[in-house]
């Protein structure tokens, strides 16, 4: 039984996983594969370290796994957001698709 | 006192992290969270006695809650905008005022709004946040400063200012 959600987990982890690698490689410019990478790919590396969790059982794998969820959290957002503002002021363009931009006069 | 805080979450960080009770162990411990509140401390908030009020935690769970819960809907947003084959997306960045004070929290509100469907925080110049959005539903300013910002703000206030 314990093995099983452990089984579940990671495979709903890993199914994310290729989600948001399908994302990095369909969506149209920078911006948008960022959203597919950030939120896809950590909420399944947490659904992997929750696998983890379930299978090692409350212990010293376990809690280093549960540890490690906050930490991804945290670093993928800023992570999402130091690229997200580094590529606009390198200036890379957006997709012609994109129908509203207030940051161009903030950045001027 | 910042700097006393910072030891002791450092501290239990490393006994999570490592999770052995030997006294090797703890001594390397209290060294390495000594050095880190010594580097890092002033950076910390100033009114460190905020940890102690019960109300905060309990805001903080419901936070997390409703946190969680958006997260998961955003993964099945950003999987259902991928695999659709026409791929509905109307990318664009939207000005969004933000009412929050203290650093710590605008930059909580900024990661869950980055965690939240569709939208990726990528700047903050002084009150206005300027978030990228995949699906841009509405061109009203009001109404989209709520469907962004969401019950995020008024949580985010009540345990962190």
């Amino acid at each position: 039984m314990n093995n099983m959600g452990a089984i579940i987990l990671i495979s709903v982890g890993v199914l994310f996983n290729i989600f948001g690698c399908i994302g990095l490689i369909r969506l149209p410019d920078m911006y948008n594969r960022l959203q597919a990478a950030t939120k896809c790919v950590t909420l399944g590396c947490c659904s992997i370290l929750l696998g983890v969790l379930v299978h090692f059982g409350i212990g010293s794998a376990g809690f280093r796994a549960l540890m490690a969820i906050p930490i991804l959290f945290f670093t993928a957002t800023v992570a999402a957001h130091a690229l997200a503002r580094g590529a606009y002021h390198f200036g890379t363009k957006m997709d012609e698709r994109s129908v509203k931009d207030d940051y161009r006069e903030a950045v001027k | 006192m910042r700097y006393v805080t910072v030891f002791i979450l450092s501290m239990i960080f490393w006994l999570l992290i490592t999770f052995k009770f030997t006294v090797p162990n703890i001594a390397a411990g209290a060294i390495a969270s000594a050095i880190t509140a010594a580097i890092f401390g002033r950076y910390y908030f100033h009114n460190v006695y905020k940890f102690l009020q019960p109300r905060r935690w309990l805001w903080f769970v419901v936070y997390l809650v409703t946190f969680i819960w958006a997260c998961i809907k955003a993964n099945f947003d950003v999987a259902y905008r991928v695999l659709h084959p026409a791929m509905p997306i109307k990318p664009g960045i939207v000005k969004v005022k933000t009412t929050l004070r203290s650093e710590f929290a605008r930059t909580l509100l900024a990661n869950s709004i980055t965690m939240t469907p569709g939208t990726i925080t990528v700047d903050i110049i002084g009150d206005e946040m300027y978030i990228h959005w995949i699906y841009i539903r509405s061109e009203d300013p009001a109404v989209y400063t709520r469907m962004v910002t969401g019950r995020f703000e008024e949580y985010i206030k009540k345990f962190a200012e």
